[in-house]
């Protein structure tokens, strides 16, 4: 992307602050700084969890790690936000929210904003490819962009 | 993973309501153990428009449903309520003078989900003897704190916050927009669904003069102009943001029996959640739905009865899109079949199949976070709606859909 439009959306939104988080939410912003796309798991049964929890849903077990997945998706469900609910957003608007579904990851699913045409329907299914967005402030978001 | 049946009413082939209710099992249940006896409400207000407090409306709006059920405050012995309600139980109870309080309780989670929960708390709790008379209450005066339709802006989140707010998604409206659009993808369903939801609101807040939308009605074409706020909810898709106060009376069928007005019995209260539908970033498995997948079986399976027998349905509307799959979900229409059976003719009074929102409800007449719909539920079994269905016998209340907790409520005459 161009330097003048680095950001999917404007300066002004809410930063995410893993420092202040819970460790068990590090690795998903360590590995997203390395350009990597990572998903808990768990060391114990395998079971693939995401957002993160300090306990597997499945076996109960504590023993929690990151794994590198292929930053690739799907399109699980979108929408198109037109009123802006942060001050931020105020010039923003429309602007396309994704839920991405990571089949190879046990079909955990995340949310991004999708590159491109904002006035364009995405197609649910649509293979996307994740985009690391860099920040000034010292994090990484993960967005998407439909692969060609 | 429990699996419940899903629905499934053949066994009632050939018998009535009645007959079927009879019959079911009701060890474990609250079947017509208790009743609704006293309705009361406050004047409505446009956001900011009140010109008392919150805490005042609270107060007004148990008082009158004190007086509707024929008993003196002071007999109150239990408050219930739901939404992290600013008004505490035991604020209430010292500035009210009530004798004794007996009861003191909560339905967790911050949303509209557990106004017909609250009520099925309630009627636990007579039915359980805890409590005589529990008043389940809410006031909601969103010109006097925040309002629900805005997102929070901090500089930084942590947490779960940090996988939605950084990527402008926060608001109630964006999160069951994209329920919505994932279950309107499933079934082929067309926003007209959405649209005859707004529309039957409107039209029967046109018979009320207690709705703020009164004297205002919708117009497709009005609704199809109005601004997205995300699609694929127009203005016109989402709740109002409001000033009021509702409260009801329960009590025990026996006492129910004595009292002035005609009791709503409480057939069945179902609350809950589906497996991992609170799973953090939209990753609860069964998605594109309003989360009453192992609530609606339950309720029916309480009540004996099924979805043909239900004469009017009050179903919170959050948002319409919520609303359409919180009727599939209770089977009054098949997934397939939503676009056929989500239109004006039939959800709308005085002729419709299914009557839906009979006062306006939350988009229409004022949104008291639900609680308006549960007056509006007894006040059909009463027979005294303005826009009431004939013959009405049993009546429905579906909180929240779409979010992570739920309830159902279903009374009868």
């Amino acid at each position: 992307m161009a330097s003048e439009n680095r950001y999917c959306l404007p300066a002004g939104m809410p930063m995410p602050d893993p420092a202040r988080s819970a460790s068990f939410h590090h690795g998903f912003w360590e590995a997203a700084r390395r350009h990597e796309l990572a998903v808990q798991r768990c060391r114990s049964c395998a079971t693939f969890q995401f957002g993160p929890e300090e306990i597997c849903y499945k076996c109960h077990g504590f023993d929690l790690g990151w794994e590198q997945v292929a930053p690739r998706g799907k399109i699980y469900s979108w929408e198109r936000i037109w009123h802006p609910s942060f001050p931020a957003l105020k010039e923003a608007c429309p602007y396309l929210v994704v839920l991405v579904e990571l089949p190879h990851a046990g079909g955990v699913r995340m949310i991004g904003n999708l590159i491109g045409d904002q006035r364009r329907d995405p197609p649910i299914d649509g293979a996307v490819e994740a985009v690391f967005e860099d920040h000034d402030e010292g994090f990484t978001l993960v967005q998407w962009r439909l692969e060609k | 993973m429990l699996q419940r049946p899903g629905l499934s009413f053949e066994h009632m082939a050939g018998y009535t309501w009645r007959e079927a209710s009879a019959m079911a099992a009701d060890v474990l249940t609250v079947k017509d153990k208790a009743a609704i006896v006293g309705l009361g409400e406050t004047k409505y207000y446009k956001r900011g428009g009140a010109p008392v407090s919150e805490f005042r409306l609270a107060c007004e709006a148990i008082m009158k449903a004190a007086q509707d059920a024929g008993i003196p405050v002071s007999q109150i012995d239990g408050l219930a309520s739901y939404a992290d309600d600013r008004n505490e139980p035991i604020r209430m109870a010292s500035a009210l003078g009530l004798s004794e309080l007996h009861l003191s309780n909560i339905f967790w989670s911050g949303g509209g989900g557990g106004v017909a929960g609250a009520v099925g708390n309630a009627a636990a709790a007579v039915a359980a003897g805890y409590a005589r008379y529990v008043c389940v209450y809410r006031a909601l005066a969103q010109g006097q704190f925040y309002r629900f339709g805005a997102a929070p802006a901090p500089k930084s989140v942590t947490g779960n916050a940090m996988y939605t707010l950084p990527f402008g998604m926060g608001t109630a409206a964006q999160m069951i927009a994209l329920r919505t659009r994932r279950f309107m993808h499933e079934h082929n369903v067309r926003q007209d669904a959405l649209a005859a939801v707004a529309m039957a609101s409107y039209h029967h807040a046109q018979f009320n003069p207690r709705a703020v939308m009164y004297g205002r009605p919708l117009t497709r074409e009005q609704y199809d102009n109005s601004r997205w706020i995300v699609e694929p909810f127009h203005l016109y898709d989402c709740c109002m943001e409001n000033d009021g106060a509702a409260a009801v009376i329960v009590t025990s069928a026996e006492r129910a029996r004595d009292m002035p007005h005609k009791p709503a019995y409480i057939m069945a209260s179902a609350q809950g959640s589906g497996f991992r539908q609170g799973a953090s970033v939209h990753n609860a498995p069964d998605y594109g739905t309003a989360n009453f997948g192992t609530l609606a079986p339950r309720l029916y399976e309480m009540a004996g009865i099924k979805p043909a027998d239900v004469d009017v349905v009050q179903s919170y509307e959050n948002f319409t899109g919520a609303v359409v799959m919180s009727l599939v979900e209770h089977g009054f229409c098949a997934p397939e079949e939503t676009n056929d059976f989500c239109c004006f003719e039939n959800l709308t009074w005085p002729g419709g199949k299914l009557p839906i929102n009979t006062s306006g409800g939350n988009l229409a007449e004022c949104y008291v976070h639900g609680m308006e719909l549960v007056v509006e539920a007894a006040r059909q079994v009463r027979g005294t709606s303005t826009c009431q269905v004939r013959d009405c016998e049993i009546s429905m209340v579906i909180a929240g859909p779409a979010v992570p907790l739920v309830s159902d409520l279903l009374l009868h005459a």
